[in-house]
């Protein structure tokens, strides 16, 4: 057994909010570089080179790289051998965004209702939290500022045994064309199949929090990965959609055991930004 | 000279612009040209656009001018203390399609957002002589550092919604519709793309 307080996680969450918004990992700026270099449209390069400079402006005057400054979304991993103390986790986690989007100047994004009112809440807050079991001693956070260019673009569809892995490649493609470019490319495509509707779109989510250059450790999803990339990237749609070679920078997709009857699918893009970080408590 | 084919090469210069916009800098703007706008402009998202449009229903005047002006579609993030403005980068500007044309009928000339506009709003851009300008979404850090003032002017209970005025200084554009029916997104997704895509 082992104790963590609470108010730790507070100060974690608080933190991450504001690193994501300001700083780009050394991998995130390599993989943008490395597309400024090999993109050959134009445009595309003009669009890249802006997305480059921006990160590092960013990084040195200490402002958000993007006005939308995302809605903050948390997978919590718990091992079950951890007692917390000190409070609420849920609410420790809430704090932990409303202190950070205060202290870093992040733009209050977030509405309490979606149809009738849609009244601000002034602090970014309710975060979207995820909360999952494992064996073990350890406490994992994952933090995302989701922006809802990309967001808005996303979908879900029930496919069936029938309409099988063509209709996936086929629903992939149309969701990036559909997106064009709305979700800010060079996007990140996360792919969630099988499950139910609502563990495809957890799935997909995942997908998208998996860090740069990581492959399905499952061959035959690795291949369609890969496939999935070269399938949006021959749209030309581009990067902001000004054409050229390099629409998304990768394509990650996760499964889970369904039903007889059919395929669940949910796909969901991230833009260029990719702001998401793992905390290991 | 520009090229008009939705590819502009990054050897060409931009092409200074100054806002309000008149007629003779808009005829020269083709597809894919890089420009850098100064001058004054206008912010403009979502709630605005339903301000303005009701107010043009209801035959009330407007509360900023139209004529030659060009609207930013953004709603910028906090200014630290002693910042000019927070983040400010490029909204979509699909959302704004259907209460674009009537704007344009009252003399607006430009447009600065990000992504395509409908069919409508393309016919009105040449209809009009207007000008569709796109900023790289997500780079507002970068497009922060070319906006020198900033003043609320209308709508001020909208907050980061509300009509500000920017006097901007060298504003990095590239031209997405012309107004001789130019498309970037069209023109260049046709040039790059090739088979294996749908």
């Amino acid at each position: 057994m082992r104790e963590i307080d609470v108010h730790q996680i507070t100060e974690h969450v608080a933190a991450a909010v504001q690193t994501l918004n300001f700083d780009t990992p050394p991998p995130v700026l390599d993989q943008l570089s490395d597309v400024l270099h090999r993109e050959i449209s134009p445009t595309g390069r003009e669009a890249m080179r802006a997305i480059v400079a921006n990160r590092q402006l960013a990084m040195v005057r200490r402002v958000p790289m993007c006005q939308d400054t995302g809605m903050a979304i948390v997978f919590v991993t718990l091992g079950q051998e951890v007692h917390l103390t000190g409070g609420d986790l849920t609410a420790a986690i809430t704090e932990g965004v409303r202190r950070g989007y205060r202290a870093g100047y992040l733009r209050n994004s977030v509405v309490a209702e979606p149809l009738f009112e849609r009244k601000n809440t002034r602090d970014n807050t309710p975060p979207m939290i995820h909360y999952q079991l494992v064996p073990g001693e350890e406490l994992r956070l994952t933090v995302a500022c989701k922006g809802f260019g990309a967001e808005n673009m996303s979908w879900a569809k029930m496919l069936t045994p029938a309409e099988g892995l063509a209709e996936v490649k086929r629903q992939v493609v149309a969701c990036v064309e559909a997106a064009g470019p709305n979700a800010c490319p060079p996007i990140v495509v996360g792919v969630g199949v099988g499950g139910t509707l609502e563990v495809a779109a957890l799935l997909a989510k995942r997908a998208l929090m998996r860090p740069v250059g990581d492959r399905h450790p499952d061959q035959r999803y690795a291949a369609l990965e890969m496939e999935l990339l070269d399938l949006v990237n021959a749209t030309g749609i581009g990067p902001q959609g000004w054409g050229g070679e390099h629409t998304a920078l990768d394509v990650r997709v996760e499964y889970a055991p369904t039903h007889i009857a059919a395929i669940p699918l949910a796909i969901n893009l991230d833009c260029h930004l990719q702001r998401h970080m793992d905390i290991v408590v | 000279m520009t090229q008009g084919d939705g590819v502009t090469a990054e050897d060409h210069p931009s092409i200074a612009v100054t806002a309000p916009l008149d007629d003779v800098a808009i005829r020269r703007l083709r597809v894919g040209d890089r420009v850098s706008l100064s001058g004054t402009i206008y912010t403009a998202r979502d709630a605005a656009h339903q301000r303005l449009k009701a107010a043009i229903d209801a035959g009330e005047e407007l509360p900023i001018p139209l004529e030659g002006q060009v609207l930013y579609y953004v709603g910028p993030a906090p200014a630290r203390p002693g910042a000019v403005t927070g983040p400010a980068g490029p909204t979509t500007s699909a959302r704004v399609d259907p209460l674009t044309p009537p704007l344009l009928a009252r003399g607006l000339k430009g447009m600065i957002g990000k992504g395509k506009r409908d069919a409508t709003v393309r016919a009105a851009i040449v209809q009009y002589g207007a000008v569709y300008l796109v900023a790289v979404g997500g780079a507002a850090a970068l497009i922060a550092e070319a906006i020198k003032s900033v003043e609320v002017v209308a709508y001020g209970d909208l907050g980061t919604e509300a009509i500000h005025r920017l006097e901007v200084v060298n504003f990095p554009l590239i031209v997405g519709n012309d107004c001789v029916g130019g498309d970037l997104f069209e023109q260049g997704r046709a040039r790059y793309r090739r088979a294996g895509g749908e």
